[in-house]
């Protein structure tokens, strides 16, 4: 894999790449406690904030559930739940086939793309002061090569994903943050994404607000700029992630495979990072 | 004469809430006939073709010249009162716990002799009276004789009041006020006396004009409540269920599609979540606690209020997958006033044509406006109605669906 670089980068694990020998120290220091398992996803509730569009539009359906039985009438000796929702809800997972841009790309569907692609390293640019001040703040190229001028270059095939702290906001009103012009939530600006893709060629972009793109994308040109050229790309969204604080700036692996949803567009699924404690 | 009602003093709470024992419930097939009129607020009698001769009780063939060719017709109700007294011992449980009880015997104009509950401000007889068709607590029709010129706290006498649902002194839950008509509700309910008012908010992102309004009125109460979300309904029926005298279920989804002009199923779904099923969860998590507080002192649980649609009767095109919900939520309302029967909570269901609202944009007028629907919902719980269809076009509508359903259909389609 292209990522042995960053792994070696971030500590992982050095020398004796490949073979079942890096495996087995993974597995022993996650044992250990040497590497700490962190999980940025939401947990999948009611009340979370869901997508909103225009009411005339289609709408993604909000997390539901509903109690099937519990040790009772309806099922003496079990407890159990059908639950629905959208392929958006909660911590989820854009494929490139979601929007306009990646409909025509070969394995771009949920269930199609490559398994080896749902697990990479992570770099972590933190956005909390500038998001605090602005809250409809644009990560640009400049703010990334800046960010790089610390880190390091942004290897190939590795997450980017834009911390802001927004999951912090537990109040459904504040995360949302709407008012009578729509929502204002930070993500890139049109430049940045392009050259994450084209220069950087990143696997995919990652949030922590209700969408990849900001609140206030439908403005920019592109429309909603990370995910015309991300999905146009073949590459890939995460949004609604946790914990990203929780995260060093490089040297985690990210592990966020979808639910494998017969040409599906995303699919809620559990985040998880390897964190080198 | 009759006192103004006193806001009742606080329950003590040491004391079991006692259980409602309903009036005599039991009908003859004809006799439904003066419901069926009732639950429109009428008061219909039988009148013979043949011989002209209006029928008390509703008979099976013409008490004067036998003919089987009777038709329902509305009855002013003007008459005398001939004579008057007092029930003071009853072994029916319902009468038993209201003694003492004013009856009395009216000749209607119209031609009958009947037996009356008397309102507490009519004169003694010799007095002209109007008798009026009520719906009591079983839900069936029984008249009564009420002064023929309006005195000064007529709706609060006491025996009326066992027929009536009045928002005064009671607590309200408004399930949605983001729409104009849930704002309209509020407002109206608050006018007409009503404690408290809970009004619930979905989505709490979604800031709604009227908002701050809503939020100045010292009675109101925002809540959250979304009837998508069973949890969200169970949660605020275990925190106010237990207070609440009258449920509005105003939340609807309307959208303007039929069947050919929309992809898929979705907007129809989210119909059908809010408007059919929403209601079933309200009725589950609400409905019991309703039901127990229904002879809870004389600001009791007493009424359930569903906004259904004329719409609700016979499908219009144009708002076909609408249609369907609210037909669904109809037949739903119909069960719910079945299992409600047996405390005596009034089930009222409205039966609005197009409203004048954001979803009715393109529809040419007549429109019903909020106000004239929250107007309406008010005198139909001071009234005891049960089926209310505001605003000329769902009075048309109902004339034509009673005349020929068929036709309707035709018409509807356009």
């Amino acid at each position: 894999m292209d990522s042995a670089i960053s792994i070696e980068a971030g500590g992982v694990a050095r020398g004796d790449v490949g073979g079942a020998s890096v495996l087995l120290r993974l597995a022993a220091e996650l044992v250990s406690g040497q590497i700490r398992v962190v999980d940025l996803t939401q947990t999948l509730a009611p009340e979370f904030p869901q997508i909103s569009l225009p009411p005339e539009m289609g709408q993604c359906w909000p997390f539901r559930i509903e109690e099937v039985s519990r040790y009772d009438e309806r099922g003496p000796a079990w407890y159990w739940n059908n639950f629905s929702c959208g392929e958006h809800t909660g911590t989820h997972f854009d494929a490139p086939i979601h929007w306009v841009s990646g409909r025509d790309l070969p394995r771009n569907a949920t269930d199609t793309i490559p398994p080896e692609d749902l697990i990479g390293p992570a770099c972590v640019i933190d956005c909390t002061a500038e998001s605090a001040a602005d809250a409809d703040f644009l990560l640009s190229r400049s703010f990334i090569e800046r960010w790089e001028s610390v880190h390091g270059r942004i290897p190939a095939r590795a997450w980017v994903l834009m911390r802001t702290d927004w999951s912090k906001r537990t109040d459904p009103v504040a995360y949302q943050n709407y008012d009578e012009t729509g929502q204002h939530t930070p993500g890139p600006d049109a430049e940045a994404v392009r050259f994450l893709v084209e220069e950087r060629q990143v696997i995919g972009f990652g949030s922590e607000s209700i969408g990849t793109d900001a609140g206030q994308a439908q403005y920019q040109r592109p429309p909603f700029p990370c995910h015309y050229y991300m999905h146009g790309a073949g590459r890939y969204g995460l949004q609604c992630l946790a914990n990203l604080d929780q995260l060093p700036p490089t040297g985690a692996i990210l592990i966020c495979p979808p639910l494998k949803i017969r040409n599906g567009s995303g699919s809620p699924l559990r985040v998880l990072a390897l964190v080198p404690a | 004469m009759v006192r103004e009602f006193a806001r009742p003093r606080r329950k003590n709470p040491v004391l079991r809430t006692r259980l409602p024992n309903l009036p005599p419930g039991g009908r003859s097939r004809v006799a439904l006939g003066l419901t069926a009129a009732a639950a429109l607020g009428r008061f219909e009698l039988q009148r013979c073709r043949d011989c002209q001769a209006v029928q008390y009780p509703p008979v099976e063939a013409c008490s004067r010249c036998l003919s089987v060719r009777l038709r329902w017709e509305l009855q002013s109700g003007d008459g005398l009162l001939i004579a008057q007294t007092e029930l003071a011992h009853s072994n029916d449980l319902f009468f038993r716990e209201r003694l003492p009880w004013r009856l009395g015997m009216v000749r209607l104009d119209c031609g009958p002799t009947v037996v009356v509950h008397l309102h507490g401000d009519c004169l003694p007889a010799p007095a002209r009276v109007r008798v009026d068709a009520r719906l009591d607590r079983s839900g069936q029709a029984v008249l009564f004789a009420l002064p023929d010129t309006e005195t000064a706290n007529m709706a609060d006498d006491p025996q009326l009041r066992e027929f009536t649902c009045d928002p005064r002194f009671r607590k309200v839950l408004v399930t949605d006020g983001r729409s104009p008509l849930g704002q309209a509700l509020v407002e109206h309910l608050v006018k007409a006396g009503a404690d408290l008012v809970w009004v619930g908010q979905a989505e709490p992102w979604k800031q709604f004009p009227g908002l701050d309004a809503l939020r100045a009125m010292p009675q109101v109460s925002i809540v959250p409540l979304d009837l998508t979300d069973s949890s969200s309904v169970r949660e605020l029926a275990a925190e106010i269920g237990g207070r609440v005298d009258i449920v509005v279920n105003n939340a609807e989804v309307h959208r303007t599609h039929g069947i050919g002009d929309r992809q898929g199923i979705e907007t129809a779904r989210l119909e059908m979540d809010v408007n059919y099923f929403g209601l079933l969860r309200l009725a589950q998590a609400f409905g019991p606690a309703l039901r127990a507080r229904a002879a809870d002192g004389p600001t009791g649980a007493v009424a359930w209020v569903n906004l259904l649609s004329i719409y609700a009767l016979s499908n219009y095109p144009p708002h076909g997958t609408f249609s369907a919900s609210k037909a669904a939520a109809l037949s739903l309302s119909q069960c719910l006033r079945a299992e409600m029967r047996s405390a005596g909570v009034r089930v009222v269901n409205l039966f609005p044509g197009p409203m004048d609202d954001e979803w009715n944009q393109t529809v040419v007028p007549p429109k019903v406006s909020p106000a004239v629907l929250a107007r309406a919902l008010i005198t139909a719980l001071k009234s005891g109605v049960e089926d209310v269809f505001p605003g000329d076009v769902a009075q048309e509508w109902l004339e034509r669906w009673r005349d020929n359903p068929k036709a309707l259909e035709r018409e509807l389609a356009g």
